[in-house]
């Protein structure tokens, strides 16, 4: 066997990729939710003590019972915290730099988690508003909201 | 999927992706490079005498390093296998059969797909196959060189023969 170089030794490295390909399914209450967002409206769930639930869920968080009131909020509403992506990740909804914030909409009692296209960390602020940006084409899923942007106050 | 038609949507795309920088490390990277070259070398351990394939440097049960290389045959024994019937992504119709292959003087058990099973006999334990490579201008550090198993039509191995390593 002839002697083994420099190369024969080095340890090989290469990309490697786990995938699962899963279909979650999400039950009525965020299918009427996500089915809504197709039709570019966006809708919450009355909780027993008179909370507008935005996203919906399918049981009341205080007395556990079943929840059924949809009520339809605003497309716009506040930050109310929110985190600079200076870097953005393959995976995340927009490909220049980003806000993640909650931001609760007008109606709403509790926040939704989405992303803000507002150019420059220094144009955030909680408290602001903003507004939701639709994508073009919606299919009934979360990223039917492309984005949320800075309200414009005319 | 998402619907695009109307009403509730029932379920969503969720995929989980994770990229990883794999590298194997010295000994299985000599065993891969082997690979290459259309060659199975794992490696004995000087404690218990164990050959494993693909060989990881040390012996787990000895904690010793292990640097004696031993070549392979490309003839082994199905240990115990799994008839898939769903599809993943590979580009495989199932059914297909995955199976566990001990290859003659190794001491664990290689996972590898079998196939052609001739028509009217089916996978079983002890069952003695060889290695099917791909053109040897196609030949990669990877075990995807072997295509897969098939029955080499001898007698099954008796079962005492491969018991220890189930």
């Amino acid at each position: 066997m002839a002697m083994p170089t420099e190369n024969d030794t080095t340890p090989l490295s290469a990309l490697h990729v786990l995938e699962y390909p899963y279909t979650r399914s999400v039950g009525p209450v965020v299918g009427r939710f996500l089915g809504g967002l197709r039709d570019r409206k966006i809708e919450g769930i009355r909780a027993k003590d008179g909370r507008v639930l935005v996203p919906p869920v399918e049981y009341d968080p205080v007395t556990s019972e079943e929840l059924t009131d949809f009520v339809e909020v605003g497309q716009a509403g506040v930050v109310t915290t929110w985190a600079w992506v200076s870097e953005p990740r393959p995976k995340h909804p927009l490909d220049t730099p980003f806000a993640w914030a909650l931001i609760k909409l007008d109606g709403a009692d509790t926040a939704l988690l989405h992303a803000i296209d507002a150019g420059d960390q220094s144009k955030m602020a909680t408290g602001m508003r903003v507004s939701v940006r639709w994508r073009e084409q919606t299919s009934g899923e979360i990223g039917d909201i492309a984005c949320f942007e800075p309200e414009t106050t005319s | 999927m998402s619907d695009p038609v109307g009403g509730p949507v029932g379920g969503i795309g969720a995929p989980i992706r994770l990229e990883y920088d794999y590298t194997p490390g010295e000994a299985t990277s000599r065993y891969l490079r082997s690979i290459a070259e259309g060659r199975i070398v794992g490696q004995r351990c000087p404690s218990c005498k164990k050959v494993y394939v693909p060989p990881r440097g040390s012996c787990p049960t000895c904690a010793v390093p292990t640097t004696d290389e031993v070549e392979l045959s490309h003839k082994g024994t199905v240990t115990t296998f799994c008839v898939v019937n769903l599809s993943f992504y590979q580009d495989i119709e199932p059914p297909y059969v995955c199976a566990s292959i001990l290859l003659d003087g190794a001491d664990i058990a290689l996972f590898h797909l079998i196939q052609e099973v001739p028509e009217g006999r089916e996978v079983t334990m002890g069952m003695r196959v060889e290695a099917v490579w791909v053109e040897p201008e196609e030949l990669r550090p990877t075990l995807e060189s072997i295509k897969y198993f098939r029955p080499t039509g001898e007698p099954d191995a008796p079962y005492d023969s491969y018991k220890e390593h189930l």
